[in-house]
């Protein structure tokens, strides 16, 4: 009853999930880093943690376990709140430097 | 009245006074401030008075204990009074209000008047502690607090920088002489187990005559003495003292803290007695301090540095006096020497402020006309001072001859030339002030005037006190009733002296011959219009005696030269070259280490991802493999 895994799984087996969100957060990483355009920056950090989201989900659904869902909600509801933010910020440095290139952006330099 | 009730209210009105003119002075105008500060000592005095009437035996009581522990060595905050704490409260309480209330008309236009009673309060307050604490510690801690408020009074007006030097001065050679005080206490608790002072001094009869550690510990205690009573070598700061106000002059700098000294050694005059070879050497710096600051005062033109090497001078005779172990003849002259000093100080202040600050004699004269009241007063602590029978100094200085006589005859001729001296430059600054005619320019001598009656009553208050304050010890002689050393019989041990009755009669002879042969010359003298005369200083003595001994640049060249010296090199090389680079080397450590640091805030997003992400990748290597 307990490791019970459920139908979907034998169709599509748990490791693909596993490799499809390692592979968006390495998508979301990697545009974090080499890319320039703020917003394109910013939604790199979305797909990270909507990569995040779907091993959450899927492992907890893999285990008959509803933390990670549970878990899932609040990330999504955090991530709304700092959507809002990061928008926010991002208009904020467009008005200050009439362009959205991060390299403009680098007055927290020591 | 409960004695003890009585002993609350001297102890702690002036300390209420102090309060709240300190804390709400600025509240409130300034008579009502004034009213408050002379309520004060005065509160003190009349309870004084109540107290001598129902005084029987001396009473000693503890407020709390202070420190120490329960079965071994503890310090009370206990007060006691007996006889000879009585005699000087009388002194502190009654030449205090009359001190604070002349202060009401000399300091009353002064911005800080307030300050000032506060000062005051403070001071008698610590006075009171001084003569009243019941052991060393709390005799110790008043002595400290005298010195605090001589040092701000001093300095009271703190925008002269030299008046602050002085203050300075005063503060740091009183530092001198209460490290040897502190250091007696010390040895006093070492030995005797207790500091409490009838403790110690009803535990002295098994110890043997000059005992090695009474001998230390007396001589400790008479550094201190020193320091406090303007005795040779530590007796600079006095004369500077006089930067102060006139009325701290008269108070603090002559009728009650310079006494704090001769005080202390009257109080542990058993311990003394122990000690015959401390006694030398208290008579002899006596002898000293008498002769030298009588004769510098033969040529200062400064009206209150002439009062200020008197006072000197005077506290020199009381050295004498306690040397010979006639303590209570001492106390005695502490007395009669408050009264005519106090009133000296105050007839100065009074001619001081009728002449509009100035103060040196040569640009005085002919001031008894303008000023009768002051002039009147001031003839009669001149008469006192030099010793004129029947005022007030002439009994108690006749008796410290008597007693110098009785102890060698070199002592006795050195204390005489001493009161010929102090006769010269009383007789002196006193015709030059009031005789003769007016020296200063015409701007000031319209503006002349006699001071107001606020000031002028304390005066003669003061005058009736130093014209029969004597009478309280009469030579036996003239009476068999010598009141203040019968009175203080039970508190002080004196050691007996007789003096035969013909060398009274021929003392007090030639003292008359003397005073009246002096008058005449220096009234010759003195009682001119030319102001050089008080500025003739050519040749040996007359030079010396101008510049002081030179004692303030030896003492520079000796002591305060080098410790300079030694701040300077310090500043120059010890500290740049050691302690500079042991303390500067973490924090330039750290300087550097940022410098390094600082390229890796790169303010490039990017860069801080990928070190983000480098560190997060190391992280879980660390962590799985």
């Amino acid at each position: 009853m307990e490791n019970q895994v459920p139908e979907i799984f034998n169709v599509i087996p748990h490791t693909h999930y596993v490799l499809l969100s390692t592979i968006l957060f390495v998508i979301g990483i990697i545009g974090v880093i080499v890319r320039k355009n703020v917003i394109i920056m910013f939604m790199c950090i979305e797909i990270m943690l909507n990569a995040v989201n779907l091993m959450l989900t899927s492992t907890s659904a893999y285990y008959s376990h509803s933390g990670g869902q549970i878990m899932v909600f609040f990330t999504m509801a955090v991530a709304a709140a700092e959507v809002s933010v990061g928008l926010a910020i991002i208009v904020m440095i467009y008005k200050n430097l009439k362009t959205i290139n991060i390299d403009a952006f680098q007055k927290l330099k020591g | 009245m409960n004695p003890e009730l009585l002993i609350h209210l001297i102890l702690w009105s002036p300390l209420l006074g102090f309060v709240l003119n300190g804390v709400f002075g600025s509240r409130y105008n300034s008579s009502i401030a004034g009213t408050i500060a002379c309520l004060g000592p005065l509160v003190g005095f009349i309870a004084t008075v109540l107290l001598y009437f129902s005084f029987q035996q001396p009473i000693q009581f503890s407020y709390y204990k202070w420190f120490g522990s329960e079965d071994q060595f503890s310090v009370d905050f206990s007060v006691m009074v007996d006889q000879l704490t009585l005699l000087m409260l009388f002194v502190v309480t009654g030449v205090g209000t009359l001190i604070h209330v002349y202060s009401l008309g000399y300091m009353g236009h002064d911005k800080g008047f307030v300050r000032f009673m506060a000062y005051l309060n403070l001071f008698i307050f610590s006075m009171l502690l001084l003569i009243m604490g019941s052991n060393l510690v709390m005799l110790f801690a008043g002595w400290e607090g005298v010195g605090l408020c001589s040092f701000l009074l001093i300095g009271f007006w703190f925008k002269n920088a030299d008046y602050n030097k002085a203050a300075r001065k005063a503060f740091v050679m009183n530092r001198v002489g209460d490290l040897g005080f502190i250091l007696g206490i010390f040895l006093t608790g070492f030995y005797f187990k207790s500091l409490d002072i009838p403790t110690i001094l009803s535990g002295l009869q098994d110890i043997q005559p000059n005992d090695p550690q009474i001998v230390l510990i007396t001589i400790l205690l008479f550094i201190g003495v020193c320091g406090k009573s303007a005795q040779i070598p530590l007796f600079t700061w006095l004369p500077d003292a006089m930067a102060g106000p006139t009325p701290v002059s008269a108070l603090i700098h002559a009728a009650t803290m310079v006494t704090a000294g001769i005080y202390l050694v009257a109080r542990m005059s058993g311990l003394y007695n122990l000690a015959p070879f401390t006694l030398d050497i208290v008579l002899w710096v006596g002898l000293a301090t008498a002769f030298i600051s009588a004769s510098i005062a033969l040529k200062q033109n400064d009206i209150k540095k002439v009062l200020a090497y008197s006072t000197v001078s005077q506290l020199g005779y009381m050295a004498v006096a306690l040397g010979c172990a006639a303590y209570s003849t001492a106390i005695f002259h502490v007395m009669t020497h408050a009264f005519f000093k106090a009133l000296l100080f105050l007839g100065a202040g009074s001619v001081i402020h009728g002449l509009h600050g100035e103060q040196d004699i040569s640009k005085m004269g002919g001031l008894h006309h303008k000023m009768k009241s002051t002039h009147l007063v001031f003839l009669v602590a001149t008469l006192a001072i030099i010793g004129c029978p029947p005022l007030a100094g002439f009994f108690s200085k006749d008796e410290i001859l008597a007693a110098a006589y009785n102890h060698g005859k070199i002592n006795f001729i050195i204390l005489a030339v001493c009161s010929v001296f102090t006769a010269w430059y009383m007789l002196r600054l006193y015709f030059g002030t009031f005789h003769g005619t007016f020296r200063g320019t015409d701007e000031v001598k319209n503006k002349i005037h006699e001071s107001p009656m606020i000031m002028l009553a304390p005066l003669f208050v003061l005058a009736i006190l130093s014209a029969v304050g004597g009478f309280a010890g009469m030579p036996d002689i003239i009476s068999e009733q010598h009141y203040v050393s019968q009175f203080l019989k039970p508190a002080v041990s004196d050691q007996p002296h007789h003096v035969s009755h013909f060398f009274e009669y021929v003392l007090w002879a030639v003292t008359v011959l003397a005073l009246v042969s002096i008058a005449w010359f220096t009234n010759r003298r003195y009682s001119t219009s030319d102001p050089s005369v008080f500025d003739k200083s050519e040749g040996f003595p007359a030079s010396l005696l101008k510049n002081k001994y030179y004692l303030d640049e030896i003492y520079d060249t000796l002591f305060a030269n080098p410790l300079k010296a030694l701040g300077t090199w310090s500043k120059n090389v010890l500290d740049p070259a050691i302690i500079d680079r042991v303390v500067k080397w973490p924090g330039n450590l750290v300087t550097e280490a940022g410098q390094g640091l600082k390229p890796l805030q790169s303010g490039m997003i990017g860069w801080y991802v990928m070190s983000l992400t480098i560190g997060l990748l190391t992280i879980i290597y660390l962590f799985l493999f």
